[in-house]
């Protein structure tokens, strides 16, 4: 990968290692919750996605039925098509890469590459935070998983912030208005436009989140494209 | 937990993003489309950072996190290098916490 700079391959890293701590927790938690180690270390494997599987283990360890929690896990994941259609160029033509490279896509690998201007960078983000995210969140739950009890949660370390700080830090450059001297010259994106759809789609999923089951306000969140359309 | 609701949700989770490389071969995306999807993905990441910062469990999640958040928001507003942003959220929230804020 020619593409990968040092820069762009140190903030990914911190990304993966926060990915990786969260993933001792989780190990720990899924161990307490009566998974085998080799049986938490297999989800991670080859379900992927954090989020849904602290709801699901959580979920089931309080007594819910296994019916419900891997319904509600589904509903988590389903933002994972838009993202799809998103990034499916960056995947490859070759149809073991583009099986592989759909493993990978985390909110994380596809905001990386979102925030990237040239699509050569853009692929390279991709691939590079999908499979360091991979391996940090599966080494992750096994050193949990090995650990049991002993780890404490990521919210002592604050790590419950570092993942929307780093989104964060990853949208705002196609939010920022273009600086006075500031080439854009091969972006189409209007951050006028971006700014306005981000704001109106945050409002949504924050005044949704109440009422409606865990994943579906993200997913509203695309209605907020109607207003990039008046 | 058995291996069964696992594998359903291993293998719903993969369908899901999947079905997006596979769709893309069939519909050839004009470049309007292919911009609204651009805002879609902006919207839902932003959505995200929304949620993950200010609610748990569909409550408000405290005040530690939303300012580590804003910390970290300020600094890369700043343009600051992205691993201090991380680091900054991260250790501001856990010293709130640490010192007994929500």
């Amino acid at each position: 990968m020619g593409n990968v700079d040092r820069a762009l391959a140190r903030d990914v890293g911190a990304v993966a290692l926060a990915s990786a701590v969260v993933g001792v927790s989780f190990g720990a938690l899924a161990v307490a919750a009566g998974l085998s180690l080799w049986l938490a270390l297999f989800m991670s494997m080859v379900v992927f996605a954090g989020g849904a599987q602290f709801m699901v283990v959580g979920m089931v360890a309080a007594g819910g039925s296994p019916v419900a929690a891997v319904l509600a896990g589904l509903l988590l994941n389903a933002r994972h098509l838009p993202f799809g259609l998103a990034v499916a160029d960056l995947l490859g033509t070759r149809w073991p890469t583009r099986l592989l490279g759909a493993h990978l896509m985390v909110d994380e690998s596809v905001a990386f590459a979102m925030a990237q201007r040239d699509p050569e960078r853009r692929r390279a983000a991709y691939w590079l935070c999908g499979g360091l995210l991979f391996v940090g969140w599966n080494v992750g739950v096994l050193v949990g998983g090995l650990a049991g009890r002993a780890v404490s949660s990521p919210e002592v370390l604050g790590l419950d912030a570092a993942f929307p700080a780093s989104m964060l830090a990853l949208l705002l450059p196609s939010l920022r208005p273009a600086g006075a001297g500031e080439e854009r010259a091969e972006s189409p994106r209007e951050p006028m436009k971006a700014r306005r759809v981000a704001l109106v789609g945050a409002v949504l999923a924050l005044v949704a989140t109440p009422w409606l089951p865990t994943g579906l306000p993200v997913l509203l969140a695309v209605l907020a494209v109607g207003v990039a359309l008046r | 937990m058995t291996l069964w609701p696992i594998l359903i949700l291993a293998a719903g989770t993969y369908g899901f993003r999947v079905a997006g490389p596979l769709l893309s071969d069939r519909l050839r995306l004009s470049a309007r489309v292919q911009g609204l999807l651009s805002l879609a993905i902006i919207a839902m990441l932003s959505a995200l950072v929304a949620t993950s910062t200010l609610t748990s469990q569909g409550g408000f999640a405290g005040g530690a996190r939303p300012a580590g958040v804003l910390v970290g928001a300020l600094l890369a507003w700043w343009r600051l290098p992205f691993v201090a942003v991380v680091v900054a959220a991260a250790a501001t929230t856990a010293g709130l916490r640490l010192l007994g804020f929500g």
